[in-house]
């Protein structure tokens, strides 16, 4: 069955205080040389049947309008194969 | 007046704020997130909470319930509607209202009794009180830094429509302190802090919220006369 993988991530402008939290838990491990860490989502999308290109174009609409708010945040759909 | 509030799965401040619009003189409704119905109410509000377990993003999902088509449509046409902390999301993530609420700076759960700055009484759920006076009611909130574009910010206070801000201490990073914005045409306001919270002098720091429920009565008889 096709699958769809859609990442939301928080646009760069805005400040992602859980990323900074795991970046303060790498230093806190001893993990240097790591300046930054930014926390996204990751929505795996299995579809039935075929995915035709109007079923894609609909998983495009939900990762703009559900799966993301566009205010604070960006997203990158990517079919696997 | 019928003052409508809906519960969504995980609404906690529905009976709260049922309660305050009572002690205001208004009839309270109580609204079904899976009824499109109004149930003829004259305003609506969107209580506190965690609606839908605040999955996906808070509001995100309770965005898309029956009673939230309706309420849209009926807020474009100019009914008064107040989103409360949890509400607040739902009415960003609905785009009545711009930007969104974000994890606190801290990322902790923050929960105190705040003073606020009324920065605008031209809308209909603030116009009881003046400009500039200063209430203390409750804040308590894990997602509560409103963010948005400089530009988005520029045109919120430019048009007047940031209708409070925290004072003294800003608790979640909120962009330019603020605590409440409203629509361009002043009926749809939303609110961080829990002005429900404060209405009774036996439960709450102070009877300060108080003055949110009955801005909107007043606005509604006027509107009627």
């Amino acid at each position: 069955m096709p699958r769809v993988v859609v990442d939301v991530m928080l646009k760069p402008e805005i400040l992602d205080p859980q990323g900074r939290a795991v970046l303060g838990a790498f230093a806190r491990l001893g993990v240097g040389g790591v300046s930054d860490v930014r926390q996204g989502k990751r929505f795996e999308i299995t579809i039935d049947g075929d995915l035709t290109e109007d079923r894609l174009a609909e998983i495009h609409r939900m990762a703009e309008e559900l799966l993301s708010n566009p205010v604070i945040e960006s997203y990158d759909l990517r079919v696997e194969p | 007046m019928r003052i409508g509030v809906v519960t969504f799965p995980g609404s906690l401040d529905d009976r709260d704020a049922q309660r305050a619009v009572r002690l205001a003189g208004g009839e309270a409704v109580a609204l079904w997130h899976g009824d499109e119905d109004l149930r003829g109410v004259d305003a609506v509000i969107l209580p506190g909470g965690f609606s839908y377990g605040d999955y996906l993003r808070c509001g995100a999902i309770a965005r898309f319930a029956p009673a939230m088509r309706a309420i849209i449509e009926r807020a474009h046409a100019g009914m008064p509607v107040l989103g409360i902390c949890n509400g607040f999301q739902i009415l960003c993530e609905s785009h009545l209202l711009p930007g969104a609420l974000t994890r606190n700076d801290h990322l902790h759960f923050v929960c105190r009794d705040q003073r606020l700055r009324i920065e605008s009484n031209a809308t209909a759920w603030t116009s009881d009180y003046a400009v500039g006076q200063e209430i203390v009611i409750p804040l308590k909130n894990g997602e509560g830094g409103f963010v948005a574009d400089e530009r988005t910010l520029d045109e919120l206070e430019g048009e007047g429509r940031v209708i409070a801000r925290y004072v003294g201490v800003n608790p979640n990073g909120s962009r330019r302190d603020i605590a409440g914005i409203s629509n361009a045409a002043g009926n749809v306001v939303g609110l961080m802090p829990h002005p429900e919270h404060a209405v009774e002098e036996l439960t709450g720091p102070t009877t300060d919220g108080l003055g949110f429920f009955t801005s909107v009565l007043t606005a509604l008889v006027a509107g009627r006369s």
